[in-house]
């Protein structure tokens, strides 16, 4: 009953599909279930389940080493699950990677920039491997939405970490991805910054996103997100709609369920 | 032909980024210089005929250990920035990436010879434009920089890259190394061209297996 | 727990353990007392019955590293890499004992203690990559990172003996070469000694393959307990 619908044919559809209402029957965007993954004896994941609606932003909250990274890497076809299944934008991240590849858009702590090329080329360069059609037009419109119009032709290793941080999301999001993975995104960015990894996941420039997050900030987090998730040595112990969250009493069910698992 | 595009770029944006800053290269270049210096002193180097004993072996060992230089900075530089997490996000087969790579250190090897070579003519009084000896130097360099890239993605993940790429890759080189050494000798010799076909051929075999080697298993190589 | 491990049966162990050390006192009889002397080379000769099962396990080693990292890249389970990592180990020592063996052998055989022989320096060089696939499973932390790339490498090296040993062989043509195996007469008690020097040598190295596997075992169960605990 919860299988996702067939793949879709355009990444458009996929992500305005459940803009007018959520319910049991709409596409699921990311479709997580039994998952789990060891670095030799240590046990990293110990059975994810984790379904994301179309254009819903969930927050994964957790302290470190709780297996945030690796879930993202997991759903971003960069490491493999040692058991279990993944669908992500309809597709499967071990048999049909490269499809899942071309609809997700990845940020996280490390830019994935050359210094030694343009801000410009750096953005070119992905969107190339990509395939985006009408490159120079999505590259000023994005420059545009992250303000770096005017450093457009500065070499990435010259520009400051916030600065790189914006071009990096210009990057993730050249293809225009119906998903995106953000693996604490929010180290290194400055206040402007934040407020534009923001917009672009609101979908500023174009499609309607999913969006899938970690981070240890709780107010960040919440802040972004429809659902919260909190992850704790392997396993998700909690999930909550964000409507229903009340900060300090989350903080408190958060720092508690943290605690009791150390 | 998606592929052999994306490899491109990848050649392209190497190319780039060393343009602007001509790091490898120059060390490569340098090196190669410095190695012939070295061995002069070594050997006492002389203008006569009985240069052409060591002549062979001290282009080899220079093109090589230059290589190795080259090949160790490959990787480092993708790594520096998770650049390389993010060419693994791209919808691109890896052996695209593989394809990319090796095409890039290539042709920064065959750079970094095409300037060596005249300062080896000089200093050691030999003819160096010959088709037979470019044939060769193209046959071992295609063969170097097919195996070093694989090698060079393989010691990236280690603890001690630089040290661990010549570990690695000098023993599985050693056919490369023995082959070119005594064609370019039998050239710098005279000796007819058809003396030197079971070396070249030799070349060309161990060019196709371990292209295709290369090209199977770096993925697993590169995979989180 | 069945599907993790290779040959971890206690009764094995043992019955292999007695077999090679059957194998090996038989050897020793056969190599010292029952083969004759060779007619040209006289006492020195029988050297020849350790140097050769030497590189034989060496070589059987290394073939078992080539298949097992083409199963762990296939099945991606542990134990194929456990029984590369088992084989490389043993097959670097006997590598290691063949190169000293034949050069102990070479000195009185050739008057000097090493030759650019192309089986002696094919040898040599199997003997350096095995070392630096050793060097590489040291340099990575990550488990099923080392074992695929370490994978990878056993695959690449392995491709890489027969070309090697056949540029060697051509390199060396230019000078005689000086000394072949097959020069050495053997008389059908000789054969009969080789054999029985090879059979216990293939035994002991089995015997040895499961002791280093089960050790790494332990040492995986260890670890495992170790995070439980933690």
């Amino acid at each position: 009953m919860l299988q996702a619908v067939g793949p879709s044919k355009s990444p458009a559809v996929e992500s305005t599909a459940t803009e007018t209402g959520i319910g049991d029957t709409a596409d699921l965007a990311v479709e997580v279930s039994g998952v789990t993954k060891d670095y030799g004896s240590h046990a990293v994941l110990k059975g994810i389940r984790l379904q994301v609606k179309a254009g819903e932003k969930v927050t994964i909250v957790g302290p470190n080493g709780a297996g945030k990274t690796t879930l993202l890497k997991i759903l971003a076809t960069i490491s493999r699950p040692l058991a279990g299944t993944a669908r992500v934008a309809g597709f499967d991240i071990t048999r049909e990677a490269v499809e899942v590849r071309r609809r997700i858009g990845v940020i996280s702590h490390q830019p994935y920039l050359y210094d030694d090329l343009t801000v410009e080329e750096n953005v070119k360069f992905y969107g190339k491997m990509y395939d985006v059609p009408d490159l120079e037009e999505r590259v000023r419109l994005l420059a545009g939405k992250l303000g770096l119009l005017h450093r457009l032709h500065d070499q990435v290793g010259t520009l400051s970490r916030g600065l790189q941080q914006r071009v990096s999301i210009a990057r993730a999001a050249v293809h225009d991805p119906p998903v995106m993975l953000l693996d604490e995104p929010d180290t290194g960015l400055d206040q402007q910054a934040a407020g534009m990894l923001r917009a672009v996941i609101e979908g500023v420039d174009g499609g309607r996103r999913t969006v899938i997050m970690t981070t240890h900030n709780l107010e960040l987090g919440l802040s972004v997100c429809d659902r919260i998730a909190v992850l704790v040595n392997g396993r998700i112990v909690h999930t909550e709609e964000r409507s229903s969250v009340v900060l300090e009493g989350f903080r408190e069910l958060y720092y508690r369920l943290t605690e009791v698992q150390r | 032909m998606d592929g052999v595009k994306k490899a491109l770029w990848i050649v392209w944006k190497d190319v780039v980024c060393e343009l602007r800053t001509k790091e490898t290269l120059s060390s490569m270049f340098v090196f190669a210089l410095l190695a012939i210096v070295i061995f002069n002193f070594a050997f006492q180097l002389r203008g006569d005929e009985r240069v052409g004993l060591i002549a062979p072996g001290v282009l080899w060992v220079a093109f090589t250990f230059a290589g190795v230089l080259g090949l160790n900075r490959s990787f480092i530089k993708e790594k520096d920035h998770g650049c390389l997490e993010g060419l693994m996000l791209c919808p691109v087969d890896r052996s695209a990436i593989y394809a990319g790579k090796a095409l890039g250190n290539l042709a920064f090897m065959l750079l970094m010879e095409a300037i060596a070579l005249p300062m080896f003519a000089v200093f050691f009084n030999l003819p160096v434009l010959m088709p037979s000896l470019l044939l060769v130097i193209l046959l071992g360099t295609v063969g170097f920089a097919g195996v070093g890239t694989l090698f060079s993605a393989i010691s990236v993940n280690t603890k001690a890259r630089e040290v661990m790429l010549p570990i690695l890759f000098f023993p599985v080189l050693i056919p490369i190394v023995i082959a070119a050494v005594k064609s370019t000798a039998q050239i710098f010799d005279g000796v007819s061209f058809d003396q030197s076909m079971p070396w070249i051929n030799l070349m060309l075999a161990f060019d196709v297996i371990f292209l295709v080697v290369s090209f199977l298993s770096f993925e697993y190589v590169v995979e989180g | 727990m069945n599907r993790t491990r290779f040959l971890d049966s206690s009764r094995l162990t043992s019955a292999l353990f007695w077999l090679s050390l059957v194998g090996i006192v038989t050897g020793l009889y056969a190599a010292f007392i029952y083969a004759p002397n060779e007619k040209t080379m006289g006492v020195v000769y029988r050297i020849f019955y350790f140097h050769v099962p030497s590189a034989w396990v060496a070589f059987l080693s290394f073939l078992v590293v080539f298949v097992g990292g083409i199963m762990y890249l296939r099945t991606r389970e542990r134990r194929w890499d456990t029984l590369a990592l088992s084989s490389a180990e043993i097959g670097v020592v006997f590598c290691a004992i063949a190169l000293i063996t034949g050069s102990i052998w070479g000195k009185p055989a050739w008057g000097t203690w090493w030759t650019w022989e192309p089986r002696l320096t094919t040898t040599l060089v199997l003997w350096l990559i095995y070392a630096a696939y050793l060097m590489l499973r040291r340099m990575i932390e990550e488990e099923s990172q080392r074992a695929r790339v370490a994978a990878v490498f056993g695959i690449v090296g392995f491709v890489d003996v027969p070309i090697v040993f056949m540029s060697i062989r051509w390199w060396r043509t230019v000078h005689p070469i000086v000394f072949t195996i097959d020069e050495i007469r053997i008389a059908p008690s000789m054969l009969a000694a080789l054999l029985i020097a090879l059979v216990a040598f293939t035994l002991f190295y089995l015997y040895l393959l499961i002791q280093r596997i089960s050790l790494e075992n332990v040492g995986h169960e260890l670890e495992a307990l170790k995070q439980r605990v933690a």
